[in-house]
């Protein structure tokens, strides 16, 4: 499933400063759809590269981190449960940065 | 807990009930769109304004830019109140240049460019000019601990400085309300009364010759951070055409300022200045400052963030109970005076940047750092510290009133 994966707010330092990401990812084994948790879980293991604690706390983003997916906001779309479609677009911002 | 089926196509927005929700607001749990949040999020700041009677007509108004979010929301939506609401305030920007190489001077590329684009006069005050050291410098001499106590201090009075070069009636900051709630746990964990009492107060310093102020005290960061991104769909086919426009366009290296420039002129709406902020994230989301990793205030920050995401009100409710406290009559509070050796504001015979800056130019950049037992070999400051050690323990330590 294609995606295009959006860091923002100091994020995209921890994967070699680079801010879009288009990727590959196909739900796990016996599932239909790919949800957020899993996607974490894939990001994770493949884009970050440092500090993986500055994005991730227990097996979702770390508080202070904003996740769109589609310009909306995750927790209208149930959070770790959200379904991803083909060409979703999914933004994490740090909000964790000086003003 | 929601438990949402499928994508939120359906879900409505709860104020217009046409559009669908974007976003959950941290205040009020109501799920908005994107045009009802931009609405709100700027009349709310209004109200603020009007009921805490921040400003008159005809002051001179500097805003404290930094090029960061905050402070570019902040001069965005300040400007755009301005005209829609009639305030007859004279806007400046004011920024100030700490001399970070490689972080302060691509922020105030950014600032620069909102001088521009809102047409605000810029003003730049900077460490070198004023104290004859960049933070570059200072780092250099005493690491990267306390470094940030340097900044801070420094900052401070440079932007009253900058505000005095202005001739403005008032400054105002971006903090908002994370940075408030946080600021007042910082000041309970150091047992700071003074800071404690004024730290919640939305203008600051009204004795002083510029007193401050924060519209931004009761909204979320959540939110700003969030806003640039709301204005975006607004205007999304005007960005497509502006983006046509520019990338025809030989010179790359400006790329973005022209993108911003051509989008404003394509349209007739005023709003389209926000484009510029969208597109400004790319350079203002990533400003985090290189020696900030070691500051006390980022573990006050993250329990924040943990508690707000058990619970978003818990940040208005931390300001409110920090706007509750009540300081003993009987508590003694340091005695606001002037420093002998540049007229600053100040609780001690000198004030704090030039006790800092003493040490800097001597070379025992360790003076006025900490506790008085870091001290003890200075002689000078074995004195001052003797009076504050004792006024510290004259001081009753205040019985708190709820």
């Amino acid at each position: 499933m294609q995606l295009t994966l959006e860091f923002g707010g100091g994020l995209e330092l921890l994967c070699d400063s680079v801010k879009i990401h288009q990727v590959n990812v196909d739900p796990q084994d016996g599932e239909k759809k790919l949800t957020m948790k899993q996607l974490l879980g894939w990001v994770r293991s493949n884009l970050i590269k440092e500090r993986p604690e500055m994005f991730m706390k227990g097996d979702s983003v770390r508080p202070g981190v904003l996740v769109l997916v589609n310009d909306c906001d995750w927790e209208l779309s149930g959070q770790l449960d959200t379904t991803l479609d083909e060409k979703d677009v999914v933004v994490f911002i740090s909000t964790l940065h000086g003003g | 807990m929601d438990i949402v089926e499928t994508k939120p196509k359906g879900r409505l927005c709860s104020i217009c009930n046409q559009n669908r929700a974007a976003l959950k607001r941290p205040k009020t749990l109501e799920q908005i769109c994107k045009d009802c949040f931009y609405e709100v999020f700027e009349e709310e700041i209004h109200r603020v304004i009007v009921d805490n009677q921040l400003f008159k007509s005809g002051e001179r108004i500097a805003i404290g830019a930094s090029g960061g979010k905050d402070s570019t929301v902040l001069a965005y939506v300040m400007s755009e109140l301005n005209h829609r609401h009639n305030y007859g305030l004279d806007l400046f920007l004011l920024s100030v240049d700490e001399g970070i190489t490689g972080y302060r001077d691509d922020s105030l590329e950014t600032v620069k460019r909102n001088e521009i684009q809102y047409g605000l006069a810029l003003k730049v005050v900077s460490y070198k000019e004023l104290y004859g050291w960049t933070m570059d410098e200072i780092v250099k001499l005493i690491g990267l601990k306390n470094n940030c106590t340097f900044c801070g201090v420094f900052r401070r009075q440079a932007l009253d400085r900058g505000a005095a070069l202005l001739k403005v009636d008032k400054l105002v900051t971006g903090h908002n309300a994370d940075d408030i709630a946080e600021t007042v746990l910082l000041n309970i964990l150091r047992g700071d009364i003074a800071r404690l009492s004024r730290c919640t107060s939305i203008t600051t310093g009204e004795d002083g010759p510029i007193p401050r102020c924060k519209p931004f005290k009761y909204t979320y960061e959540k939110e700003i951070v969030i806003y640039p991104f709301c204005c975006i769909m607004v205007f999304i086919s005007c960005l497509f055409f502006s983006a046509l426009l520019v990338f025809s366009l030989p010179h790359k290296p400006c790329y973005l300022f022209d993108f911003i420039f051509y989008a404003y002129i394509t349209s007739e709406n005023l709003n389209l200045l926000f484009t510029y902020a969208y597109f400004k994230r790319l350079d203002y989301f990533s400003t985090e400052c290189i020696y900030s990793p070691n500051a006390y205030r980022g573990f006050a920050r993250e329990f924040i963030k943990d508690l707000e995401r058990i619970r978003p009100r818990a940040i208005l409710d931390i300001i409110k109970s920090g706007e509750d406290f009540r300081i003993s009559m009987y508590t003694k509070m340091p005695e606001q005076s002037n420093c002998e050796r540049c007229g600053y504001i100040s609780s001690q015979k000198w004030c704090k940047a030039c006790v800092l800056l003493e040490g800097l130019n001597r070379g025992l950049p360790k003076l006025g750092i900490g506790r008085s037992r870091d001290l003890n070999n200075e002689q000078n400051k074995i004195i001052k510290q003797g009076n504050e050690t004792r006024s510290i323990q004259s001081k009753q330590c205040g019985t708190l009133d709820f």
